[in-house]
């Protein structure tokens, strides 16, 4: 069951949200969908789930188009909470689950793993309004997913959510994935996407400007990043060909180097000139790449 | 063909969750609870205003009237005439002068005071005291009667009967009888009668339909703006298709309606059953409705659901575009306009069923449901009119929907604080099909 979305654009009057993007989400796999604010991702999700019709090109599903006879196979996380704040989770859950083509006898004994699962058993009989708005989250996550889905888009799933909670719905999307859910992720937090997801697409201004598997895009990237630790001063590195960056740390320097030959023309350097405790050669993170690719005015 | 009649199933389906979880939030919530126990409280209380109101003026059951007839002729025969009218008035002779009884009368020792002398001829002439004269029905009675005797007194003077001034001043016997064009009675031109009967159906239909549209268009416009405003909106639509939510949302609010006004007349029903004796004649004469035809009855519900129809799709489509419960009432304001017009619109044809304003706004499918209901009622016109009107307003109803739907589609996801007629392009853009 890939997703494959074919040279989609998608224009508001003279404003094109989504530019001429083909992407390709694998089966049974977490793909993140990353951009800053503003870079098309949840119209792009709008256009998978058939909310918006794409302006040109199209998207399949397992080679046929999405319509809204496969929505029980679908669940959604949007972006903002989206609960009736006067109902009680209990019935909030059994009405969307029911929307999603589940009977209320499945959805409850469901409901009742979820939310102790999610150490809120407590909850169920509790008005959404009178939850906090971590505790809502989880709801919200509860009601994309208690049926199932086979393909499943979280929109912002952890924002809200303190460490532990992000922890327990973490291991709760990795455990979805293994039972062979098809999920698209999107998120600021580029340490959930890099431990999450195995391909991913960053957005920029409606357009793909970095697409693929997780480690080739960390190998095409290139830079990579060096540690240094050590008891002299290290700022004459900075002047080094091949050094990119030069940040100082509290015992030393990080620097971000073009390849990775570059950190043996450094490791000579240094050689001699004191005591080194660290010399740690890393892998970019995906805050470097995004950082780098999408723009610097992204924290 | 069984893979299409799953799929209808499925839709069904859907609808039915849609509808029925619609009906049974709506049916729960307090307001509607207590909306319809105060309705009905006010309902009953209204069957029994007679019992109700003896019980406030127990005291007063007798209202004592001193008289001082200086003619010492009109007392006994006035006192008679009133007995047979007025239970409650007792009259006094009045044994004193006559500033004295306007004493009494200033201490409340009696209700009023009345003072009778007579012209030349015998003729009565009186005075009435009270404190409150703005709000007294009894003094025209008292006049009314005085009236009589002076009529007879002088009638007897020139040597009349009291049987011949009895005829004199029955009614004329006035008969009314409607021609068709060839000059022969026309049977089925509608009586004074049957017009007021006709015209008390009328009447409830219009409150009814104003009512209808006023409560529940506001319920469907609130219902989808707060699905919109806490933007569970967004996994409905992914769940279910905009049109079927609308329409489910449509009818399940109608049958919220119906359980509310059928409470009415269910209630109403047994009252009218319960005081059928005490309800005879007065305001209930001229509602009467045990002689409207079977077809009226149909008319009335056909078009009551078509202008709930209407107007609901209306009201969705209004809900759909506004992104705060707080902006619901800014955008309703026009549709109440419509409807106010068409019951205003209403009102004046009820006195004049006939005119040619009336005939031509009964066709636009606005007003048609109050509008030609009311000619159906009031005169008779040929079927063609009638389904003609009922054809253009299910056309109406159809293309409003399908303009509605796609408002709904594309207005549910647009969120911004403007609520102007731009909005509607807007959200027909954003549902366009490209």
């Amino acid at each position: 069951m890939t997703l494959h979305l074919e040279k989609v654009t998608k224009r508001f009057g003279s404003f094109t949200a989504v530019d001429n993007l083909s992407l390709e989400i694998p089966e049974e796999h977490i793909f993140g969908f990353l951009g800053a604010n503003g870079a098309g991702k949840t119209t792009t999700f709008r256009m998978i789930l058939g909310l918006l019709d794409a302006t040109e090109g199209s998207i399949h599903w397992n080679g046929q188009p999405i319509s809204y006879n496969k929505s029980d196979l679908i669940g959604y996380l949007p972006e903002e909470r989206g609960l009736y704040p006067k109902l009680k989770v209990k019935d909030q859950i059994v009405y969307l689950g029911r929307l999603r083509g589940m009977p209320k006898s499945k959805v409850l004994p469901e409901l009742d793993e979820w939310l102790d699962r999610f150490k809120v058993p407590d909850y169920k009989d509790k008005k959404i309004e009178e939850l906090s708005k971590g505790n809502q989250q989880k709801i919200q996550f509860i009601s994309a997913v208690i049926h199932k889905p086979k393909l499943l888009i979280l929109d912002e799933p952890f924002s809200g959510l303190d460490p532990l909670n992000v922890e327990l719905l973490k291991q709760a999307v990795i455990d979805l994935k293994d039972q062979g859910t098809s999920i698209v992720f999107s998120s600021h937090r580029m340490e959930h996407v890099e431990e999450l997801c195995e391909h991913l697409c960053i957005m920029q201004q409606g357009k793909p400007i970095v697409h693929g598997a997780l480690t080739d895009i960390k190998r095409s990237f290139g830079k990579k990043n060096l540690f240094i630790h050590a008891d002299f001063p290290l700022e004459f590195l900075q002047d080094l060909p091949g050094v990119v960056d030069y940040k100082p740390v509290t015992q030393g320097c990080a620097l971000q180097i073009e390849s990775e030959s570059i950190s043996q023309k450094v490791l000579a350097e240094i050689q001699g000139k004191g005591f080194v405790r660290k010399f740690e050669l890393e892998e970019p993170s995906l805050n470097d790449i995004f950082i780098e690719k999408a723009g610097a005015s992204y924290e | 063909m069984t893979f299409l009649s799953k799929r209808l199933v499925l839709l069904m389906n859907k609808f039915w969750i849609i509808l029925s979880h619609t009906y049974v939030s709506k049916v729960k919530t307090k307001s509607f609870i207590i909306t319809t126990a105060i309705a009905i409280a006010l309902i009953i209380g209204l069957a029994n205003i007679q019992s109700i109101m003896e019980l406030f003026s127990d005291e007063e059951s007798k209202t004592e009237i001193a008289v001082l007839d200086e003619t010492n002729q009109m007392y006994d025969s006035l006192r008679e005439n009133l007995a047979q009218t007025d239970e409650g008035l007792s009259l006094i002779e009045y044994q004193g002068t006559m500033e004295e009884a306007k004493l009494d009368v200033g201490e409340d020792t009696y209700h009023a005071f009345l003072y009778i002398t007579a012209m030349d001829q015998g003729i009565p002439e009186a005075s009435y005291y009270s404190k409150n004269v703005g709000m007294d029905p009894l003094r025209a009675s008292i006049q009314q009667h005085l009236q009589q005797m002076k009529v007879t007194i002088a009638a007897n003077q020139v040597g009349i009967e009291q049987g011949t001034v009895e005829e004199i001043l029955s009614p004329v016997q006035f008969d009314v009888v409607s021609l068709s064009d060839n000059g022969a009675v026309d049977p089925t031109t509608k009586t004074e009668e049957e017009l007021n009967e006709a015209r008390g159906l009328v009447y409830v239909m219009l409150f009814l339909l104003y009512f209808a549209v006023l409560t529940y268009g506001n319920m469907i416009a609130m219902d989808v703006a707060n699905e919109k405003s806490s933007r569970v909106m967004e996994i409905l639509i992914s769940s279910a298709s905009p049109v079927q939510q609308m329409f489910a949302k449509i009818i399940g609010v109608a049958l919220v309606g119906l359980t509310q006004i059928g409470l009415f007349i269910l209630v109403g029903f047994i009252m009218l059953n319960q005081k059928r004796n005490e309800l005879t004649g007065g305001v209930f004469d001229y509602f009467g409705l045990q002689d409207v035809t079977a077809s009226t009855f149909v008319y009335a519900l056909v078009f009551f659901l078509l202008g709930y129809l209407l107007y609901a799709t209306l009201a969705a489509m209004v809900g759909s575009l506004v992104s705060r419960v707080e902006d619901v009432n800014q955008l309703m304001l026009p549709i109440i306009f419509l409807i106010i017009i068409a019951f205003m619109v209403a009102m004046f044809g009820l006195n004049a069923p006939e005119s040619t304003f009336v005939k031509v706004t009964s066709y636009i499918p606005f007003f048609t449901p109050m509008l030609m209901f009311l000619r159906v009622g009031m005169l008779d016109i040929p079927f063609w009119e009638t389904g003609l009107s009922i054809v253009i307003m299910v056309i109406t109803i159809y293309i409003l929907a399908l303009i509605g739907a796609r408002i709904y589609r594309g207005g549910v996801l647009m969120y911004g604080r403007s609520t102007s007629l731009k909005d509607f392009k807007q959200a027909i853009q954003l549902s366009k099909k490209e």
